[in-house]
């Protein structure tokens, strides 16, 4: 669900739920005895010392129907207990922008007239029970944070992690999730224009499935997620509920997989053309003006929207289960209150005009069906058929308490840390490139974003597979959008701290290679057991390396999530913070891409040529040595933003014909992705030797340029005006990629060594 | 180069309400072109959307915004279309394309005017899901199957023009290059071996996959379409479908202005010296990334 950046006043004490005048106690649908119902708040996971916090919070015997509310609204996935503190670190304010906060998903003011919104949402755990209904309905699920505000979506993207390709059930996780993704999304009409995909032994048995969207509304449309107005009708709109995903929150995505355990019904079923129908629904009321606040029915569904709605809003809300549509009979209401079943939305609607909105809905073929009302007490008062099952303050009930957990470095990060990194050069520097280019991490992952329709809209500019995708705003021409995901789970993993500001860094360098500057971030973070000391240091210092990264940028970040638990019996996933950046084009038709272009333009290095020690934590250690150790290379702010913006300069001057950041592989594979993406080759040589440390180290701070030889001189002054150093490598053209003394290989054989891994390992 | 003939005539911004409207976008229509659909300097288009369409906006937009012309959208259960002079369906997953795609949405309410529509002679263009749900109505024949690899593929394609007995084709010459993108899922055409022969002959094969070089090879079908068909028209041509996206190609910022050509064919007007001109400046292999 949600990362509070506004500030919510709920600091974990208890309120007072005590009116004045007694209520009569809401009516148990069991005949449980208290210690069957502490049993069953256990089951459903509540701890002890959440227990007791609940009765002494409610100050009776809650009924069952209460108990499973609290487990949902008080699990991870929904009230945040155990990353809340450490998350206030994050900024979520920026000088240059106006920035715009709700609970759903953040954004800012792109124009005046314009709001840019987006989120990236985790579905780990569902996809890996059920990797194409997991991935489909976590795309579904951010796709409405976006409407739900009022906002059309019109991009989305992806982060993606599966263990080895080697393996048969990895292979069988990777065509389903790519399946779920590109089936959902291309059937709602959203451009799926970002992503990547890492593979790695630590994701064995947890895959991870981050999936993002950015909308974009006039700024009269948008819409508050807070209940307000006694009085006001509580609409429920869109698919009937059923069992499906009943405790997907608290059961399946806030614990470790187990050995052997049947989870596959706690994982909901998408349909995306309800959601297409929602979508243009939601977004026709929007424009009447006639809705108050809306939110839209994700993990605890119902639960969680009639609280959260009533809390953002201080006031309180009567609902009425029996009018709820079901597709299954004999529901009790805990149920109906906990499913997860997709596709519905809650609104509260102006009074007197619900029966407009309800013909609305109808009119898209759409239920809507007013199940209850704003009240002025602040209490959720759950009916069954009149008869009261739940009645609780709903700021109690969205107030879970916030715990502070024990940190430990992981014991392996000192002997990382000291690993002696010097090894033998290879045989063969172009064997070594070949392999590379042929490592999972590095191929190309066409064979995936093929599958996502990236040009329905007709905005895209530029699509997946260069460093940042770029959209055309057609309500604001010329301006554009550019967005990218980034995280290398191996940087985060052998530095927390330092890996995560690297993350940040890579995701703005991507943005100022298209020709944009980085306006908002959104963060998926992804960890382990967060009781488990050593996992939630890692968690702790990845999101302050984050929020140090982003403040010295002057990045807000607007909106994210959370994913802890990702553990399987063979050990927990590497630390994986995702981040999704934003930026802005002022003119869309100044950009430019990675592919090397005409024959004769001169090929440059920004950065450092040689940084010693960069072969810590790089793919070519992986690859070539089996090893994944070392520290990785510092990060200099000063030196990345000087960098940055005298690249972003010189694409918006039209001076530079291509742009790539250096990441997985160095220098060699920078070289080699420039060649392919252009259909050309390079004739280059190192000035200052070859090592592998040299062409293949990951130091930060490195972008290769090409351009023509007139616009040399124009760069060099602007280079050296930001004190960016600068190195000419030689000239693109040729069908060869030579780099004199390393290798002399045709494009054509980088081209099938760098296509050819992922559709041989998924052939039938 | 983009050019607008009438930029600012509409406003697409996000879209204001329209189920069920009958002049959404705010077009207003000019008086009627007493001329007939061809040639015209203004055609009244009209953009049908069932649920689960999901290309309208930008078809409106190219149509209105970029070519300059009145369009109006059709919601499914509208049965008058005496206001329009050509409709575009356009794409998206119709009715949710359950059971198969096109299969509901041919029983829409809006599909038995569209096919007195088409039988009048008036022009209809299916653009991906329309293909398939004018193949499913019947307004053009053949049939369509998963694509061969069994997977959604999106690709920028090459499509080589083989005919213009259609009007919409006005504007191109056989053995042009168009480059256009493609996405989709069952765009694997098929027709047997008569039909095809039939259709060969009256010119209602109208666009093959093709190398951008206009070679047509098996390299070059992305779907398995038999004869890497990837376009056809009905035997009179005023009914036309592909499965690539003119409207995402029609634009040179988006890497490819060809679509124009198809959206604007039924505009050209023959200038003295009988060559097609047309709103829009590049119909031809040139343009690219």
């Amino acid at each position: 669900m949600t990362i509070r950046t506004d500030g919510r006043t709920g600091n974990g004490e208890l309120p007072h739920p005590t009116p004045d005048t007694p209520h009569p106690t809401p009516m148990s649908s069991s005949q449980l005895t208290p210690e069957q119902l502490r049993q069953a708040a256990y089951d459903w996971g509540l701890t002890p010392y959440e227990y007791d916090r609940i009765l002494e919070g409610v100050g009776r015997q809650p009924t069952l129907t209460e108990i499973a509310m609290f487990s949902v609204e008080w699990c991870e996935h929904c009230g945040y207990p155990k990353s809340r503190n450490v998350l206030r670190m994050l900024p979520n304010r920026s000088t240059r922008i106006e920035v715009l906060v709700g609970a759903d998903c953040g954004g800012f003011y792109v124009t005046p007239e314009l709001a840019v919104v987006m989120k990236v949402e985790s579905h780990n755990h569902p996809s890996q029970v059920e990797p194409y209904q997991g991935a489909a309905t976590g795309v579904g699920g951010i796709i409405r944070d976006i409407f739900t505000t009022g906002a059309r979506p019109i991009a989305a993207g992806n982060s993606l992690r599966f263990g080895s390709l080697d393996d048969a059930y990895t292979r069988y996780l990777l065509a389903g999730v790519v399946k779920g993704i590109g089936d959902y999304g291309n059937s709602i009409g959203v451009p799926t224009v970002a992503g990547e995909i890492w593979f790695h032994p630590s994701y064995t048995g947890n895959c991870l499935v981050n999936a993002l969207a950015v909308g974009i509304a006039p700024t009269t449309q948008l819409v508050s997620s807070a209940a307000r107005g006694a009085g006001n009708p509580v609409l429920y709109v869109g698919s009937s509920t059923g069992r499906d995903g009943i405790g997907g929150c608290s059961v399946l995505a806030s614990h470790e997989f187990g050995e052997g355990e049947e989870k596959r019904p706690t994982v909901q079923i998408g349909d995306p053309f309800t959601e297409k129908r929602l979508i243009e629904a939601c977004l026709e009321a929007a424009r009447t003006g006639w809705i108050v606040g809306m939110k839209d029915m994700g993990a605890a569904g119902v639960t969680c929207t009639t609280s959260e709605m009533a809390a953002a809003g201080g006031v309180g809300m009567r609902v009425e289960l029996q009018r709820i549509p079901r597709r299954e009979a004999g529901m009790e209401p805990y149920e109906v209150l906990m499913s997860e079943s997709q596709e519905r939305m809650l609104l509260v609607a102006a009074r007197g005009r619900e029966a407009d909105l309800m013909a609305l809905f109808h009119r898209w073929e759409l239920n809507a069906v007013e199940i209850g009302e704003v009240t002025d007490d602040g209490m959720l008062s759950i009916l069954d058929g009149g008869v009261e099952v739940a009645h609780l303050s709903a700021e109690f009930l969205t107030t879970p308490p916030r715990y502070d957990l024990p940190v430990e470095p992981p014991a392996y990060l000192a002997e990382a840390w000291a690993a002696d990194l010097t090894y033998a050069e290879p045989e063969d520097y172009g064997e070594a490139l070949l392999r590379l280019l042929a490592a999972p991490n590095v191929c190309s992952k066409q064979w995936a974003w093929e599958q996502y329709d990236f040009t329905v809209q007709a905005n895209t500019v530029a699509g997946p597979g260069g460093d940042a995708a770029v959209l055309r705003v057609r309500e604001a021409p010329p301006l554009g959008l550019a967005l990218t995901l980034d995280g290398n789970p191996r940087l985060v993993y052998l530095d927390p701290y330092e890996g995560a500001r690297l993350c940040v860094a890579e995701a703005a360098r991507n943005l100022a290679c298209v020709g944009a500057e980085p306006r908002i971030v959104t963060d998926g973070l992804n960890f382990g057991n967060p009781d488990k000391p050593d996992r939630y240091f890692q968690f702790r210092e990845a999101v302050r390396g984050i929020a140090d990264a982003c403040r010295d940028l002057d990045l807000p970040v607007i909106s994210g999530n959370v994913s802890f638990y990702n553990e399987s019996p063979e050990g927990p996933i590497h630390p994986t913070p995702i981040i999704g950046m934003l930026g802005v084009l002022p003119d869309v038709s100044r950009t430019t891409g990675t592919a090397f272009r005409a024959a004769g333009d001169q090929v440059w290095l920004l950065g450092e040529l040689h940084v010693a020690g960069s072969l810590a934590a790089s793919e070519y250690l992986w690859v070539q040595h089996g090893r994944e150790t070392g520290r990785p290379a510092r990060l200099d702010l000063v030196r990345e933003q000087a960098l940055q913006d005298a690249v972003r300069d010189l694409v918006r001057a039209g001076v530079l014909a291509s742009a790539h950041d250096l990441a997985e592989g160095g220098l060699a594979v920078a070289l080699a992705e420039c060649c392919l993406a252009g259909g050309v080759g390079a004739n280059l040589a190192l000035p200052q030797g070859l090592t592998a440390e040299i062409l293949f180290g990951e130091a930060p701070s490195r972008v290769v340029v090409s351009l023509a030889p007139e616009q040399a001189e124009t760069a060099a002054r602007r280079l050296a005006e930001a004190s960016v150093p600068c190195t000419r490598l030689g000239e693109v053209g040729g069908d060869r990629l030579q780099v004199e003394g390393a290798w002399n290989l045709k494009v054509g054989d980088l081209e099938a060594a760098w296509q050819r891994t992922i559709p041989a390992a998924m052939r039938p | 180069m983009m050019t607008r003939p009438n930029a600012g005539r509409q406003h697409d911004g996000v879209p204001g309400g329209r189920a069920g409207r009958t002049a959404a976008a705010g077009a207003e229509f000019p008086s009627p072109d007493p001329a007939g659909f061809l040639p015209l300097s203004s055609c009244r288009w009209g953009v049908v959307v069932f649920p689960g369409t999901n290309c309208e906006y930008e078809t409106r937009y190219v149509l209105g915004t970029v070519l300059g012309q009145p369009v109006r959208f059709v919601w499914h259960r509208e049965t008058d279309l005496s206001d329009l002079d050509a409709v575009v369906v356009p794409g998206g997953f119709a009715h949710g394309d359950y059971l198969r795609a096109g299969a509901i949405a041919r029983f829409s309410p809006v599909m038995e005017a569209l096919s007195a529509f088409a039988a009048a002679g008036k022009p209809v263009l299916g653009i991906c899901n329309g293909f398939q749900v004018l193949v499913e109505a019947g307004l053009l024949p053949g049939a369509m199957l998963r694509n061969q690899s069994q997977r959604f593929l999106c690709r920028w394609v090459n499509l080589r023009v083989e005919s213009t007995c259609s009007p919409f084709l006005a504007a191109c010459r056989p053995g042009q290059v168009l480059r256009m993108p493609m996405a989709h899922g069952e765009g694997c055409y098929y027709a047997d071996p008569e039909t095809l022969a039939a259709m060969e002959s009256r010119g209602q094969i109208v666009f093959r996959y093709a190398e951008r070089d206009g070679r047509v090879t098996p390299d070059a079908n992305p779907n398995g379409s038999v004869g890497s068909i990837a376009g056809v028209s009905n035997a009179a041509g005023n009914v036309l479908g592909l499965m690539p996206h003119p409207e995402r190609a029609s634009e040179a910022l988006l890497g490819s202005d060809d679509g124009r050509a198809l959206l604007a064919g039924l505009l050209a007007v023959p200038d003295a010296g009988g060559t097609p001109a047309f709103p829009g400046s590049g119909a031809g292999n040139e343009a690219g990334a």
